[in-house]
């Protein structure tokens, strides 16, 4: 459904900066009180610190085959027991948070700038370029997102650089449609038609005037793009289109050890697969109280 | 009416060129040389170039692009490299497969969704509006392998109640098979479970905050009257519309779940296709794929402006 524009709207007087800090406070105050935004923030804090210090907590060496060891059940030697190289698994699980929290936050901040640049100008100016760049998002959007990446990883062949473009890339249209619906709101109102009127150029009033106005939106979209992001990564590296095979990498773990459930050994893929599991919740969390502080 | 349709088939025509021009341009532009590309950097110069020749990607793009568009939609999809059997020939099966189990989860997750959106929406902002909330939320955006290895995990290894993989054997039972289809099936089940549930519980919560709604109350009409015949039967049927202009994402879901389970469909199709190179293969199932979520998007989107006239007038303009 493409958004029909409101003449009803409440011509709202621009908020004076105080009463913008006084609001930003109070939305920080309610969110530290949310025990949903608490609980996401500590899930993935805890894997933020493994992917910055996750070689000094390993407990030993990820990439070290104990050969004698392969496929060995938990241990007090080796908690989360050994894979089919006889690596220790807790380790690798620690130090792979790193892979995909580097990918991911990248490829997200490449679309967000992208998409924000795009919604702005296309909510601002209206015309043709908008129709045009709609119509590119409905035929964007008709593909699933893990087809798109996965038709354009295997044209360029897999790398971190690939991953990053590709999947920022494809969420550029998608968070430029957010951020235009929210610009059609605010070109309507007073503040924007004073900036006109001063005969302020284009690019002042998109970047200056009605962008910290609609910051809000772009957060919310930030936050769950982010997820999806670690979602598409993790996926991508299950399907064996990952990164980079030499490091270690949850869903690259889970798809070499898959076969083995049947045989009854579970540790390998359990523990990468709650450790994708959690870090995707934790930052759904996150996105969900900042939408809902934002709502109030 | 007529206007409206027209626009809007007019608007999806566009979207259809436009899907077009990305499944070429991310099959046969991006790749640079097409050849090198599938047979790889060890390859001998005249093998590329008679593969390239075969495929036609030696000719200048817009040719490649009008012979492309002009044989699909002849019917002649092309020649897959990995099977070398005719695309069309696999696609059929694949298609069937994938439609059976894609509408297996459909007819558990719809009315399991919906029951959880109406009772959110019923119990708005208590706990059990947060648990139902969150719990979906939370389940919906972990990845399918994920859910379904633990489904396997749980289902399969531990309680050791269902089988493992989707391929009941050959002649069984429609019974046996569906036995076989269940946990794949469920974890497209918890894939959609949120997201229906949130339309459900939006579109109830508006219509219980409407007019109507507080007359019927006033009307002094008992609550579970008034739920049944003014809020339910307004907020339902557009929900239901609205739900299946998303069927799309379904598709996405198959290929990792038709994967981890070993199921011949659509998305272990795409799957197989992208890990041998196999382009020919690869874009027609893609552009299959975009076609048909393009639509479902139609005529979900023609229901829904059938049963809310606002949108119908203000889209005709």
């Amino acid at each position: 459904m493409t958004a029909v524009q409101d003449p009803t709207a409440p011509i709202a007087v621009p908020i004076a900066p105080d009463q913008a800090r006084i609001a930003r406070r109070e939305r920080l105050r309610l969110l530290s009180h949310s025990p949903t935004f608490l609980v996401g923030c500590i899930l993935v804090g805890i894997w933020v610190v493994c992917a910055l210090f996750g070689t000094l907590i390993a407990p030993h060496d990820p990439e070290f085959p104990d050969v004698l060891n392969k496929l060995v059940g938990p241990s007090s030697d080796h908690l989360f027991g050994t894979d089919r190289l006889g690596r220790d698994v807790l380790s690798r699980v620690i130090v792979g948070a790193r892979s995909v929290l580097v990918i991911a936050p990248l490829a997200t901040l490449l679309g967000t700038v992208v998409g924000t640049t795009i919604g702005l100008v296309t909510g601002y100016y209206r015309g043709f370029a908008d129709e045009a760049t709609m119509r590119v998002v409905d035929a964007i959007l008709a593909i699933p997102l893990i087809i798109t990446s996965l038709l354009a990883v295997v044209a360029l062949g897999p790398s971190r650089l690939t991953l990053i473009l590709v999947i920022g890339l494809v969420f550029a249209p998608i968070i430029a449609k957010t951020v235009r619906a929210a610009v059609l709101g605010e070109a309507q109102l007073e503040y924007v038609q004073a900036a006109r009127l001063r005969n302020e150029r284009g690019v002042y009033v998109m970047f200056a005037e009605i962008l910290p106005n609609v910051m809000g939106p772009i957060v919310v979209e930030f936050t769950v793009r982010l997820g999806y992001a670690i979602f598409t990564v993790a996926t991508l590296s299950f399907l064996g289109f990952g990164a980079d095979p030499s490091i270690p990498d949850w869903g690259q773990d889970i798809s070499q050890h898959y076969q083995f459930i049947s045989g009854g050994v579970w540790w390998p893929v359990l523990f990468p697969a709650l450790a994708i599991a959690t870090l995707i919740i934790g930052i759904n969390l996150i996105a969900d109280a900042i939408a809902q502080s934002f709502e109030r | 009416m007529a206007r409206f349709l027209l626009k809007r088939l007019g608007l999806a025509t566009i979207t259809l060129f436009l899907l077009t021009v990305i499944v070429f341009f991310a099959s046969q532009v991006l790749p640079g040389n097409v050849g090198r590309r599938i047979l790889g950097p060890f390859a001998d110069q005249r093998a590329v170039d008679s593969l390239n020749h075969q495929l036609g990607t030696d000719k200048p793009l817009l040719t490649q692009y009008w012979d492309w568009i002009s044989d699909f939609f002849r019917g002649d999809l092309g020649y897959s490299l990995a099977y070398n059997v005719p695309v069309s020939s696999l696609l059929g099966n694949a298609l069937t497969h994938s439609l059976k189990l894609a509408a297996f989860a459909f007819v558990l997750v719809v009315p399991l969704a919906i029951l959880g959106g109406v009772v959110a929406a019923l119990k708005r902002d208590r706990l059990t509006d947060r648990a139902i909330t969150l719990t979906g939320l939370s389940l919906s955006v972990v990845p399918e392998f994920v859910t379904g290895i633990l489904l396997i995990l749980v289902f399969g290894l531990w309680l050791d109640v269902l089988p493992v993989s989707a391929n009941a054997p050959d002649g069984s039972s429609v019974l046996t098979q569906m036995r076989y289809l269940l946990l794949p099936a469920l974890t497209l089940v918890i894939l959609l479970f949120g997201y229906i549930a949130r339309i459900t519980r939006a579109g109830t919560i508006e219509s219980l905050d409407a007019e109507y709604t507080r007359t019927a109350f006033l009307k002094g009409l008992p609550r579970r009257t008034v739920i049944r015949r003014h809020v339910l039967r307004n907020s339902l049927l557009p929900t239901i519309a609205v739900v299946a202009t998303q069927t799309g994402y379904l598709i996405g879901g198959l290929v990792v779940i038709e994967t981890l389970f070993n199921y011949p469909g659509m998305g272990r199709l795409i799957f197989t296709a992208a890990n041998q190179k196999d382009f020919p293969l690869l874009e027609s199932a893609v552009l299959i794929v975009g076609i048909g979520f393009l639509i479902a998007t139609l005529l979900a989107d023609i229901a829904y402006s059938l049963l809310n006239p606002r949108i119908r007038y203000s889209a005709a303009e």
